[in-house]
């Protein structure tokens, strides 16, 4: 029976895998710029804006996500007296769930703070030389920073942000909590109607396989691309499928070559 | 930014100073690196400080493009004060834009080259003309093209610098600071990093350089190349200038007693 839920999922079934990944991707999206303003400002000339930084990973890696969700869905228009998460969002062709901009939201900054030590570390990999030949070739800050050290800390971001976004994958799984009809929400309630436990959970945790397989695949091509252009010799497609597949045995193959 | 034509740089009309160093001070913590350090370079000349580590010479001419703050003295290049603006009787440290402008004009090579990684050798050399300067990029590619000729290396204008031996690094170092058609060029130990063979190559396009008549500050121990293509010889030890001269005043008879000692060592 495991094989029909696996097989043959229904229409709510797939309305409830894109919630899922649209969530993921949008909340991965935000993370990103999130967590690149609050690396930049971490090293900033001013210190209110360093302490803003520190404060905001602080928080939000101090505390449980699960907190987080049901304090942005819930708290909110209680704490700030307005409604700042709508019952829905209307967004000309399309409109958002409160429950689902909710998730997003939380799920996104709560990235941020994540993502904020992986672009710092990229960052901080990079030769301070890079900047002081670009400074001395007349580039500020921001440019310098844009055209010289961002693209090559993009190699050294780029594999973690993608562990980050297969977990950010399985991690939208929490917010069928605060209501919102993503992939674990469809089992959980087609286990209460049917009792059925094994059957419809060992069918969602196929299908997060799926996504997450799907996305090993669209990494190991991004990560070949960025590798294209700092190498003159470049790794096959195989051989970064098993890079992303397993470490040690592209390790293993590398050194044998 | 306006494109700027100037070559050789415009310098001061009077005096033809492109670099005026006055009293410059800097000190890292309680170290006084630099303690009180005065020079002036004229257009066309090539400059050679020579001393032992330690002595100041690498933060001196990394305080010439500010890279490094003085905490005292200032410099100016072609009458421009660098880094700082005159505020009464202070200086205050000037802004991030005007630093930048400023910086277009003065070229720098360093000991690790520093190309950038992602960028293949003529990118690298266009890169700053083209998103700095705004200069169009077709032109700025067919003259960066010739500068790389000019450095012996046309053949590798779409090569990586990871490819790249470090001499021809260097090389392509040197033509990205051209590039910029700057007033003067700064040069940090140039070929420190490099291997013995690979010394030469980097060393012949300096020369011709030198001779050309672009302003080069050099510092380096290459004494073959300060005796061969420098105006002037600075010897700098525990942060001030000790003695200069012709290359012939210092190989042949040199005064100071410290000066005798290095060169000894060294030659």
């Amino acid at each position: 029976m495991v094989w029909v839920r696996i097989a043959h999922p229904d229409h709510a079934f797939f309305r409830a895998l894109y919630t899922t990944v649209y969530m993921a991707v949008i909340a991965q999206f935000m993370g990103v710029v999130l967590g690149l303003i609050a690396a930049l400002m971490r090293s900033s000339r001013l210190a209110p804006l360093r302490w803003l930084s520190g404060l905001y990973i602080w928080i939000f890696r101090g505390t449980p996500l699960l907190v987080q969700i049901f304090f942005i869905y819930y708290g909110t228009n209680e704490l700030f007296g307005v409604n700042i998460i709508p019952n829905t969002l209307h967004l000309g062709l399309f409109s958002l769930d409160g429950a689902v901009l909710a998730g997003i939201l939380a799920l996104g900054i709560n990235e941020g703070a994540y993502m904020r030590e992986i672009i710092r570390a990229g960052i901080d990999s990079i030769d301070k030389g890079q900047m002081e030949a670009a400074k001395s070739l007349g580039m500020r800050y921001g440019l310098a920073m844009r055209r010289i050290v961002l693209p090559q800390a993009a190699r050294v971001i780029v594999p973690p942000l993608g562990n980050e976004f297969n977990n950010m994958l399985k991690t939208t799984s929490l917010v069928f909590t605060i209501g919102v009809y993503e992939m674990f929400a469809d089992a959980e309630i087609g286990y209460s109607n049917s009792f059925l436990p094994a059957e419809y959970f060992l069918g969602v945790a196929f299908w997060y396989l799926v996504l997450t397989t799907v996305w090993a695949f669209i990494q190991a091509a991004i990560e070949r691309k960025l590798a294209a252009s700092e190498r003159g010799e470049e790794l096959s497609f195989i051989e970064r499928m098993q890079a992303a597949w397993n470490p040690a045995t592209a390790w293993w193959a590398r050194g044998t070559r | 930014m306006e494109p700027r034509d100037r070559l050789v740089g415009t310098g001061d009309p009077m005096t033809d100073v492109v670099m005026r160093a006055e009293d410059v001070r800097k000190r890292f913590g309680r170290l006084e690196v630099l303690k009180g350090v005065s020079l002036d370079v004229t257009q066309r000349e090539t400059i050679c400080i020579i001393g032992p580590s330690g002595s100041g010479k690498t933060t001196f001419i990394r305080c010439i493009n500010h890279l490094e703050k003085i905490d005292g003295g200032r410099i100016t290049v072609n009458g421009h004060l660098i880094g700082y603006r005159q505020k009464g009787e202070r200086l205050v440290e000037d802004s991030e834009k005007s630093i930048a402008r400023q910086r277009t004009q003065i070229g720098m090579v360093f000991q690790r080259f520093n190309l950038f990684p992602h960028k293949t050798a003529l990118e690298n050399v266009v890169e700053a003309p083209v998103h700095v300067l705004g200069r169009d990029k077709d032109e700025a590619t067919a003259e960066g093209v010739a500068l790389l000729t000019r450095v012996g290396l046309r053949d590798k204008c779409d090569t990586y610098p990871g490819k790249l031996s470090g001499g021809q690094q260097q090389r392509v170092a040197i033509a990205r600071s051209l590039a910029m058609k700057p007033a003067l060029i700064l040069f940090d130990e140039p070929t420190s990093a490099l291997d013995p063979e690979v010394t030469g190559e980097v060393l012949a396009v300096m020369e011709e350089l030198a001779h050309e008549g672009m302003t080069m500050i050099v510092v380096t121990h290459e004494m073959g190349f300060a005796r061969e293509a420098a105006d002037r010889v600075v010897m700098m030890d525990e942060g001030v200038i000790i003695e200069e001269g012709t290359p012939e005043h210092f190989f042949e008879a040199p005064e100071h007693e410290r000066t005798k000692q290095f060169l000894s060592k060294i030659l």
